[in-house]
This record gives structure tokens, sequence and C-alpha cells, in this order.
């Protein structure tokens, strides 16, 4: 399976010791997807599409996914159609 | 008391990082190279199939294209490597505060104290082979000891994502076998005059009589042996604990060779700039100064001499350097690099002997001048004030035009 990075575009909540959550994730068209869980948060780097940041497991949709941060920046690894 | 030392290296740093940022990568050969256009084109670092293909590090690329003709050259990201080895040495830094950088990419660690709390040597050590890939994305090679030497040596012998250990006790066995070589401090020429007294092994020098040793290499053979013999007890330093530095220093490859005294005049002035500004940060002042040109057919020349008085002046200090340089360059062939290094550092306020014929009272001027440009530039930017024969010199690489923001972002 061949994967790309995708940069997505993430609602946080910044909670008020500074811990981080994200509540939505918003795909290239626009669409908003709420993150029902968050799993697990760890440093981390991916392999399938390079890249190192925190990565967030979260449950998106009843399904297990990876959100990385980056830099600022978060992204995810997207299957390529 | 025996300690427990480990010595991590991340396999081919350079390329590893790139590979990691991106995959697509993986599947090629490729080495991290300078830029061509800025004479820089020499290979830093090489990932493993280009390895296979016989690249070496510092070969010019077209060398290195006509091993590996698939070769794929991807250019450095510095910011990128310093970022990776700064979370190394954090993740090393869970462990132990004795950690003890070598480069960018090694490290030793000290794990001596804790080790009764967090398990044995080789299992802290495939717990961060572990780490580093999950958190990193990046592969180390790590060597367990009881002393650096060995560390070091364990690390190299199994590559790439691996552990050796060398216990005192079979140490022997181990490694007396392997070329003196591998030994850290036994470089190419050193070998060759090892090889030339029969000495062809770490074992054939850890048996040779300290007395030739120090005959065939000076005080370094004593040493040599004794790294041998698994003696040595040198600790591993926390940051907090290096010494200061004793020189800083700066060169530069020309984007053209430089013909003329004016043109070296205004190189050494530039990379002036940047060692008066590593001084005034670190707080001290240069005794001395070192210039090396290397001229087209790659020779190079070293000129020392005293400053006198001592001085943190970049302007000072490029005279110096230049009269080093006119004294000693026979100017036959053009010049291709310069590098200009502050020696015999002093702290800022150390007093100094005046002869009767200095005028400290100019040199005194100066550097008040200096300190207020580099309040300046610690305010406004590097590049807010200037020499004026320093702006668009076409010879120097990295010139680059500044960027202007929109007001509104400004």
């Amino acid at each position: 399976m061949q994967y790309k990075k995708v940069y997505v575009a993430v609602e946080l909540l910044v909670r008020t010791d500074g811990s981080v959550r994200p509540q939505y994730m918003i795909w290239e068209d626009g669409t908003s997807y709420p993150i029902d869980r968050v799993l697990h948060i760890t440093p981390a780097a991916s392999l399938k599409v390079g890249g190192r940041g925190i990565r967030y497991t979260v449950v998106i949709g009843g399904r297990e996914r990876h959100l990385f941060e980056e830099n600022g920046r978060w992204f995810v690894e997207a299957r390529q159609s | 008391m025996d300690r427990t030392i480990l010595h991590c290296d991340m396999n081919n740093f350079f390329a590893s990082v790139e590979c990691m940022m991106d995959p697509s990568l993986k599947k090629h050969p490729i080495a991290v190279c300078g830029n061509v256009e800025e004479r820089h084109g020499i290979v830093l670092a090489k990932n493993e199939s280009a390895k296979k293909c016989g690249v070496k590090t510092g070969e010019a690329l077209w060398q290195a294209k006509q091993k590996c003709p698939g070769l794929v050259a991807v250019p450095p990201h510095y910011d990128e490597y310093v970022r990776m080895s700064r979370l190394a040495r954090q993740i090393y830094g869970r462990y132990t505060e004795l950690v003890e950088p070598f480069g960018l990419d090694e490290c030793w660690l000290d794990l001596t104290a804790g080790l009764r709390f967090i398990g044995t040597g080789d299992h802290i050590a495939n717990e961060l082979r572990q780490t580093m890939r999950e958190e990193l994305g990046l592969t180390i090679s790590v060597g367990v000891s009881f002393n650096k030497v060995f560390a070091k040596l364990g690390s190299d012998m199994k590559k790439p994502d691996a552990v050796t250990f060398i216990p005192q006790e079979s140490f022997r066995e181990k490694i007396w076998h392997l070329p003196a070589s591998e030994l850290l401090g036994v470089g190419q020429k050193t070998a060759k005059k090892l090889e030339s007294w029969g000495i062809r092994t770490i074992g054939d020098l850890a048996r040779h009589s300290e007395d030739s040793l120090v005959r065939i290499l000076g005080k370094n053979g004593a040493m040599l042996r004794r790294f041998a013999n698994g003696e040595d007890r040198s600790p591993v330093l926390a940051e907090s604990d290096f010494p200061p530095a004793k020189s800083v220093g700066h060169g530069i490859t020309t984007l053209a060779d430089l013909t003329e005294d004016e043109e070296v005049w205004r190189v050494m002035l530039e990379l002036c700039q940047e060692i008066g500004h590593r001084l005034y940060s670190l707080g001290q002042k240069a005794g001395g100064v070192s210039v090396t040109v290397k001229d087209k057919d790659l020779h190079t020349k070293q000129w020392q001499g005293p400053l006198c008085p001592s001085v943190g002046s970049p302007y000072l200090i490029a005279q110096k350097a230049f009269s080093l340089y006119q004294s000693g360059y026979d100017r036959k062939k053009p010049i291709r690099a310069v590098a200009v290094t502050a020696i015999q550092l002093l702290p800022k306020n150390a007093p100094d002997q005046l002869d009767i014929f200095s005028q400290g009272d100019d040199t005194l001027r100066r550097e008040r001048l200096e300190g207020a440009i580099e309040a300046l530039r610690e305010r406004f930017g590097e590049r807010i004030l200037r020499n004026a024969c320093l702006l668009h010199n076409p010879k120097m690489p990295g010139e680059h035009p500044p960027v202007c923001l929109p007001p509104a972002i400004r």
C-alpha cells in the first residue's frame, strides 16, 4: 500500500495547564471530522510518509488513525488511490 | 568499580535523516552533497546502498556518480540534523546526565551510577535502539563496554542497528585480532607507521613494549598502548563539564578563486565578523591568530602570530590575519579557500601587558565601537550594520539579498 503525507487543519482545545487536545480534523476538501477519542500521545517518526513529531493516536468515525504534529503543522498518513 | 559506558552512533546520520523526512528516497542510493555551483560538491554522507556501490564520504560528486550511476544527490538540511541530534541527546538524557557528544551523531553515555535502578548495559542499549527507531525513525549502533575507547570500538563493529558488548573479562579474545586502525586515535598515517614496525592488530599494539611505541609515535604511543590494554580511564563529561573553547575559527571555499589581495582582505574581514560575534558571546578575546589558505591546486599553507594586546574586535583580528597572509604567501597561485582562527583565547577582562610602542587607546576605542555594533546586531539582526566593502561580494557564498517583509507583518 502506498501512502502520502497530507497536511490537515486541526481544531484544538488548549487546556489551562497548556496541554493540547485535537477536537476536529478538517480534510483538504473542507469536511470537518470530529475526533472521538485520543488514545495515546507519544513522540514518534512516521515510517510511512516521513517526518517526525508528536503522534496522536485518535479515533475518528470508529477507526484508529495517527495524527502527527510536526513543528506546529499537522499531518496524517493518507492512502494513495 | 567497573564502569558501564555506552557509545551510540547514529547510522549514516545525514542520509538517514533525509530518508526519514522523505521515505521515497529509501529505495535509491543517495548521497548528501554540498552545492556544486558553490564548489562544495563533495559527498557528506551516503546511505547503505550507495556505500555498497563504493561511494565514499569526502569524494567529489562526479566521482561518486561514476561509481554509482543511479546515485541521487540530496542537498543537506543542517538545521534538521542539529534538531535530530538534540532530540537524540534528550532521549539519552532519560537514562543518565553524563552524555558526552562526539560530533552531531555520536555520544558516550556513562550509566554506571544508575545501572542498578534501570537494568543492564545491553538491555538499555537495546531499549535505546528501539526508542530511536520509534521516536526519530533513525537507527543506531551501540557499543557497550567498561571504557570509552572500547565502547566506541564496539559501536563500529556491527552496523547498522545493532548492539556490541565488549566485557572486561573477555575483551582480549573479542578485539585483539582486529586491525590496529580500528582503535580510536589510530588514523591512516599512524596505522601505516605501525604497520612498518609489524604492528598490525590491536593485540600487537597491546603486547608491544611501551618504550618502543613512544620512540615510534611519541607520547601517543603510550596512550594507544593503554587503550589497547583496556586502561582508558577518561571520564564521560556532561555538557556542563566541557572545558571552554580553545579557539574560534571560520573558513570558507569561495565561489571563484581569489586572485587579488583586495579580495582576500574582504573574505578575511567577512570571516572575522562571525569570529568576533562568537568571541563576544563567549565573553573572550584572542591572544593570537592563525590563517590557513588553500590554493587552486589544493595545497594548504598556514601561519600564526600573536595579537598584542589581545583583542576581540573582528577588524583587528582580520588585520592581523591579512598581515600574516601578506608576509607569508607568494601569490603565485589563486586561492580557493581561506580560514581564520582566533587562538590563545582569554577572558574579555583579562589584563594585558602593553609594550612601550602599542597604542592601547586605539584598541580600546575600536573595541568600544565593535561592542556598540554587536549590541545593534543583537537587537536588529546581524545584517543591520556591515562594513561597506563587504556588500555585494560576488565570490562569497550565501550572499542573498535580505528579505523585506510587507509592513503589515513586519
